[in-house]
């Protein structure tokens, strides 16, 4: 068997709980995005896109949908003979058993499987978040630094700074200071979420947390702080990319939108895939009097009335008369006859009632449950 | 369906639709915007249970290998099941026929432990369970059941014409070059028990024969409990160019899809990780059927848009099939046009063919 260089990590167990009913069956990494995704296809095409073929994902919170969706990995590629996609759940020993109690706890009791491997490094990321990278070349910077920890960070605009764990960082990329949501932010450098460690400094650093009463058992919190407080190399490996935390429904509706106005942009060719189960559905069907401007539409979806500005997934029905604009429209939704929708997320399979009508203003509105047939005016 | 296995012959003529199939049989003719013809009876037979299938290659097999692969777009790839290549037979004798290559895969038929055969072709577009099928021969006691439709127009090209009695017994076969409306036209699938399959084969073959229905099946018709069997949803037997152009454009009736892509029994072929379909603020399109990766700035009508097609500003496309990886370019006119796939209609192009002769532009051309 060829040694193994680099081991993947995915924190899959959030819930995402800002999502409201979107993540009420679901994990977060399971919500569905950009016409044809769900979340955790990104970082698992990533992975497979830069050549790790090894990847564990840790699973907690209703986990039931999520691990159906990755099955054996065969969408992206990692359904291998040596290595492949591994489902972590958190199990008993004979000395009883808990909850993952914090992302740095949820690695910790897995590092039987990483020892199963031996890896050189260890990438740990988070399946909540949207964007495309290549790791290998992080990986690349990690070992020309020689150092122990590499994260990687992003500019973001100082007022919301606070919202993230935010670096300092020397004329080199190494960090000198890291502050978790900080409320007079030093830096825009904000953290992703994504870490390669040497496993050996990893192994050390998450058995002494374990052993440390009053931690949190975070990486951000506590992993981070206690590296620098040994002055352990760390550096950033900066990103100048898209990247989104899709944590809150106005997040998600807008990452969606970045797809439509060219934010976000995803690549058409070969070169770097986002893999997804592709389920067995026809072509779109565009009706007679159907209209679709400045949308992205999916397979199986069915368009009697008029889109405008928005993402309509796998087997979408938008029936005669039905208007929706500026929303996102999820796997399998119906919208009935003469129903009107603005600036809205539909959940899957939901159905909206014939002449319903919701035109939002500010806030993002989420309708997640059957609408009745009635004519209701939300303005 | 357990207990039959699915045989599927691409021998077919490769001149039907000229242009067309030069480079490829007809079973892979990309159809309906992201599939290929041999997808229809090849999910058939596994939404029906047939967990063995073995594909008996043309003599240019390589469009047929790319697209299927090991069949796992189709859960074909069992451990010890599942697909089957039998390519073609180098034999000697040179007869290109499909007897000389069942003749030559006797043996994997022996072998099977099934009991029956369901023979097919690879270029009927249908959504059909074969269970009733299977229920209906072992009740009729039958050795041979033929499926067959009722033409639903008159059709011009070469079909198995059948008469049967009341109860279904077959009591003519002809092959004829059309088809008048309503006539009992043969669809081109047989369930056969495995063993008379065997025998009928070798018969024929040691005869001198060369086609299975011509040589064996007729000339054995009085030793035979032959049935025939009705379908009565959609069904077309893609021949020509003008039934490709006819039958592509029926699906643009939602009566027609439905009936071919119903939910319940789905059609499988071969996944990529196309985007979705992305229509800018200028897209007009009326009653299409689009396909995923398209980039869609024009104005396209009663068409059909394969994987990744670009259609730019101004360019108007009606009554057409545009295969993957096309571009249209601004200011092109395009009506009754069937573009092969990666194609490049340049600026100004106007292209029309007639309603019922759809004009051909053949893979990579650049106009």
């Amino acid at each position: 068997m060829k040694k193994l260089e680099c081991l993947a990590m995915i924190l899959a167990g959030g819930q995402g709980s800002r999502l409201g009913e979107l993540t009420k069956k679901i994990a977060k990494p399971a919500v569905h995005f950009g016409g044809k995704y769900r979340i955790i296809d990104f970082p698992l095409s990533n992975c497979s896109n830069s050549g790790i073929y090894t990847v564990g994902v840790l699973t907690q919170y209703r986990p039931l949908e999520l691990h159906k969706y990755l099955g054996t990995g065969m969408a992206w590629n990692l359904d291998r003979k040596d290595g492949g996609v591994f489902i972590l759940p958190p199990y008993v020993t004979a000395n009883g058993g808990d909850w993952y109690n914090g992302t740095a706890d949820a690695v910790y009791r897995n590092l039987n499987f990483i020892d199963t491997y031996d890896p050189d490094y260890v990438l740990i990321l988070s399946g909540d978040h949207i964007y495309t990278m290549d790791y290998s070349w992080m990986l690349e910077e990690h070992k020309m630094n020689h150092a122990d920890v590499t994260i990687g960070v992003i500019k973001v605009p100082l007022q919301e700074a606070s919202r993230f764990g935010i670096m300092s960082t020397d004329e080199n990329g190494r960090i000198t200071a890291f502050e978790e949501k900080p409320r007079l932010p030093k830096s825009n450098l904000a953290s992703m979420g994504i870490y390669i460690f040497n496993r050996k400094i990893l192994a050390d650093y998450l058995e002494k947390d374990a052993a440390t009463q009053n931690s949190a058992h975070d990486f951000g919190k506590n992993i981070i702080p206690a590296l620098l407080n040994d002055s352990r190399r760390l550096f950033s490996y900066s990103f100048d990319g898209y990247w989104k935390d899709v944590g809150t429904i106005d997040s998600l509706w807008q990452a969606n939108m970045d797809l439509l106005n060219g934010t976000f942009h995803l690549s058409h060719a070969d070169e770097w895939r986002i893999y997804s189960s592709n389920p067995a559905l026809p072509p779109h069907y565009i009706g007679p009097d159907g209209f679709v401007q400045n949308c992205l539409v999916s397979s199986g979806a069915i368009i009697y009335g008029t889109a405008k500005n928005s993402i309509i997934f796998s087997g979408v029905c938008i029936e005669e008369g039905a208007q929706i604009e500026d929303a996102v429209i999820m796997p399998f939704a119906k919208i009935k006859k003469g129903a009107l929708i603005k600036r809205a997320i539909v959940a899957p399979d939901c159905q909206v009632g014939a002449n319903y009508t919701l035109m939002g203003k500010g806030d993002i509105a989420l309708i997640a449950e059957k609408t009745p047939l009635v004519t209701e005016q939300i303005v | 369906m357990k207990h039959t296995i699915g045989l599927i012959k691409l021998q077919e003529s490769n001149h039907l639709i000229p242009n067309i199939t030069r480079h490829r049989p007809l079973a892979t003719i990309p159809f309906a915007g992201r599939y290929r013809l041999i997808d229809f009876i090849l999910s058939n037979m596994v939404n029906s249970g047939i967990e063995d299938v073995g594909i008996l290659l043309p003599e240019q097999p390589a469009s047929v290998l790319d697209h299927i692969r090991s069949g796992k777009d189709w859960d074909l790839v069992r451990r010890h099941s599942g697909l089957f290549y039998l390519p073609f037979p180098n034999t000697e004798t040179a007869k290109r026929n499909e007897l000389e290559a069942f003749y030559h895969y006797l043996a994997f038929l022996e072998r099977s432990t099934k009991d029956y055969v369901l023979l097919a072709n690879g270029h009927t577009v249908f959504n059909m369970d074969f269970n009733p099928v299977l229920r209906f021969h072992q009740n009729t006691d039958a050795d041979i059941t033929m499926l067959y439709c009722n033409a639903p127009k008159d059709m011009k090209a070469s079909y198995t014409i059948l008469k049967t009695a009341a109860d279904g017994l077959v009591n003519d076969i002809a092959i004829c070059p059309s088809a008048k409306v309503g006539e009992k036209t043969g669809m081109g699938i047989y369930l056969i028990s495995r063993h008379i399959f065997i025998d009928i084969v070798r018969y024929a073959y040691e005869h001198g024969g060369f086609s299975l229905l011509l040589d064996g099946i007729m000339q054995l018709q009085d030793k035979y409990r032959i049935l025939g069997y009705p379908y009565n949803g959609y069904v077309s037997i893609i021949n020509s160019t003008q039934s490709y152009y006819q039958t592509s454009m029926d699906l643009l009736n939602a009566n027609n899809w439905r009936d071919v892509f119903n939910g319940e029994h789905p059609i499988y072929t071969r996944t990529k990780d196309d985007l979705p379909t992305h229509y800018n603020q200028a897209a007009k399109t009326h009653n299409c059927l689009i396909s995923s990766g398209c980039q869609i700035e024009g104005e396209v009508e009663n068409s059909i848009l394969f994987r990744n097609v670009l259609v730019r500003k101004g360019a108007k496309i009606k009554n057409s099939i545009i295969m993957q990886k096309c571009t249209i370019d601004a200011d092109t006119i395009l009506e009754n046009v069937i573009c092969d796939k990666n194609v490049l209609v340049k600026s100004g192009n106007r292209l029309k063919g007639a309603p019922n002769y759809p004009f051909i532009v053949e893979k990579d051309t650049v106009i």
